[in-house]
């Protein structure tokens, strides 16, 4: 399909594709096997500008917007979804410092995440805080010039490996979410320290970590926005990423496809080669139609919020939620196409459907992004009487 | 330190075709890349003037869109590229080709160091790099492997030889040609790409770089190819049977008969 992108659209997904298929496709397999967070990330993504790319140009980025930024991780994803966890989780770690963050610390935090010199990571979820994210109980307690932060944050994406922590913690306890906030912490201070890593059914090239605040203090200037804002940047923080795990879902699949026609063509039984039986030829067709759907549907939305677009909740959550489990049942079908040799871990989709599994689930669960789209119909529906 | 890097476009290789009519190569509708062993030569070179300080040069022979592999260059990091393209400077033997290089080099003296790929992998005849320093009269070392030593006036490198390493030091300036040992060629950055499409990429001509026309392209080539064809292989084998003494026997008595003793 042609999707007109501009000149420099290209020259993003040409490079993405290269960074991918030459430096990450050959590590990939190795990665997940030895559950490793690649020590490659700033030659991958620094040394290439591209982890820049979803950053205004004023702190060192390429300024381009949701939809370069999807267009990276889709490329990414289709030699290692696990990889393009940890380069988009970079991107949702300085959001809330892009959306909310002052002048200072737009300058100091995102300039080097633009270099790939830091990473970033964002913290929200907590032990009883998952899809009801307002149930947080971390909280930060003011004293003069500081704050203190107390709480443990779970599952978070980069953690350990991230220098640059934004966290939702609450000021004001009483309040529930409204007594919310946004803080940056940066790795090494006092307080803060990391719990085990978790051990994943895929993306395990991805680093998934406890977060933990011990009496952790941080000066006042810390505070991203103001006090009582946490939630709302949680939530536009969101808004704005779920595309991103749409291009990662979509980059999923379309590895997961081109790996099943691969193997379709040159697998041979009954004297042919498998595609040329029309119950496998009717599933790749039917994988490659979810595929460009979901793809146009992750497209539109980015173009929607790049255009400027005020209220995009409900798309962002249907391109997540569609793309999401377009990658889940064409991983599945690519499984099954390879047959027993599918299941083998010497052949790389069984790896794409362990991937595939977590799109449906983080960065809210599809129940979740249903919950979403359902409010704003019911919203657009009242609002028109 | 300010580096000159030659490099040549060639056709990308999974591509090459051969028209079996003309027995030609088909450039019609081929990507054009770096020679991929200029590509080491290149990163050498970037990689110094990281460590070093100093200007890479890129310079290319070729028609005009080998201008594209001058592009690739500055976005993986050289800082100027000149390119050589005329009429007169077309159907060039690799002496003819020196040439034309070697007056290029002459106009962007001074300069510490050449590096070359050690081949090309369409002509592979690896003649370009040393014509080019013994046109200079400068010294040089081919395959190099790894620069152990780098200051001004003066180089140590590791070459290869067939089933040892040798080490040499060079003067400078002079020209060394690279294998792939050396390092490893980088991605380019979005920034550098950018860059690339703006650069200003001067053309030459024999009189820029003042050579004779006499001495480049066609007409200064010694060389001429009368024919390029796919070679027509006819094999034929023999089985000979029986037990090993008679196999022995009727092979020794055919190979007599052949002539061989």
């Amino acid at each position: 399909m042609e999707y007109f992108f501009t000149e420099e659209q290209k020259m993003i997904k040409d490079l993405a594709r290269r960074v991918a298929r030459e430096r990450i496709l050959p590590v990939a397999a190795e990665l997940d096997e030895r559950e490793e967070f690649p020590a490659q990330m700033r030659e991958w993504f620094g040394e290439t500008d591209l982890m820049g790319v979803g950053i205004p140009e004023e702190y060192g980025g390429l300024g381009g917007g949701v939809l370069e930024t999807c267009l990276a991780v889709e490329e990414i994803s289709w030699a290692c979804p696990g990889v393009a966890t940890a380069y988009a989780a970079n991107w949702l770690g300085i959001m809330p410092i892009l959306l909310a963050g002052s002048e200072e610390q737009k300058q100091k935090y995102v300039r080097p995440v633009a270099r790939g010199e830091k990473l970033a990571a964002f913290c929200l979820t907590e032990a009883e805080a998952g899809s009801d994210a307002g149930a947080i109980r971390t909280t930060a307690r003011r004293e003069g010039d500081f704050y203190v932060l107390d709480g443990t944050k779970q599952w978070i994406t980069n953690g350990g490996e991230a220098d640059i922590y934004t966290v939702i913690a609450l000021t004001a306890p009483e309040k529930g979410p409204r007594g919310a906030s946004c803080f940056v912490v940066e790795k090494g201070t006092p307080g803060l320290s990391f719990g085990r890593k978790e051990k994943k059914m895929g993306i395990r090239a991805s680093a998934t970590r406890e977060v933990v605040f011990t009496g952790c203090r941080i000066p006042a200037s810390q505070l991203v926005g103001r006090e009582g804002q946490g939630f709302a940047i949680a939530m536009r923080t969101l808004d704005r990423a779920r595309p991103g795990v749409g291009a990662q879902a979509v980059g999923l699949a379309q590895g997961a496809l081109d790996r099943a026609l691969a193997y379709a063509r040159q697998r041979v039984q009954f004297g042919k080669p498998i595609i040329s039986f029309q119950a496998i030829a009717h599933m790749l067709a039917d994988m490659a139609t979810q595929i460009e759907a979901a793809r146009a549907l992750v497209y539109a939305t980015a173009r929607t919020i790049d255009a400027g677009a005020k209220d995009f909740a409900k798309e962002s959550a249907m391109a997540k939620l569609f793309a999401s489990d377009v990658a889940m049942r064409v991983a599945i079908d690519a499984v099954q196409i390879f047959g027993g040799y599918g299941y083998m871990r010497d052949y790389p989709v069984e790896k794409l459907m362990r991937d595939a599994k977590i799109t449906q689930i983080y960065e809210g669960t599809n129940q979740i992004q249903r919950n979403v789209i359902a409010q704003e119909l019911l919203r657009e529906s009242a609002r028109k009487g | 330190m300010k580096v000159i890097v030659l490099i040549k476009q060639v056709p990308e290789t999974t591509e090459v075709r051969i028209n079996p009519e003309t027995n030609t190569l088909v450039r019609e509708g081929v990507k054009g890349i770096i020679n991929p062993f200029d590509t080491y030569a290149l990163e050498e070179g970037v990689r110094i003037k990281e460590r070093l300080g100093g200007t890479v040069v890129v310079v290319s022979m070729g028609p005009p869109q080998a201008r594209e592999a001058l592009q690739d260059a500055i976005a993986l990091g050289a800082d100027e590229a000149v390119l050589l393209s005329d009429r007169a400077f077309a159907g060039a033997d690799t002496l003819a080709t020196s040439r034309a290089l070697a007056a290029a080099v002459r106009k962007l003296e001074p300069y510490d160091l050449i590096i070359c790929g050690k081949q090309a992998i369409d002509g592979d005849t690896a003649q370009v790099g040393p014509e080019v320093a013994e046109l200079l009269d400068i010294p040089h070392v081919t395959y190099v492997r790894r620069i152990r030593e780098l200051e001004p006036g003066r180089v140590v490198v590791e070459r290869m030889v067939e089933g040892a390493v040798e080490t040499v030091e060079m003067s400078l300036p002079g020209l060394i040609t690279v294998v792939k040992d050396i390092n490893q060629p980088r991605i380019p950055s979005l920034k550098g790409i950018m860059k690339a499409r703006r650069a200003a990429i001067p053309v030459w001509t024999p009189a820029d770089v003042g050579i004779s026309e006499e001495l480049v392209g066609l007409r200064g080539s010694p060389t001429v190819v009368e024919k390029v064809f796919v070679p027509q292989v006819e094999r034929r084998g023999e089985i000979l049977e029986g037990s090993p003494r008679e196999v022995a026997e009727a092979l020794l008595s055919r190979l007599e008969a052949l002539g061989v003793r």
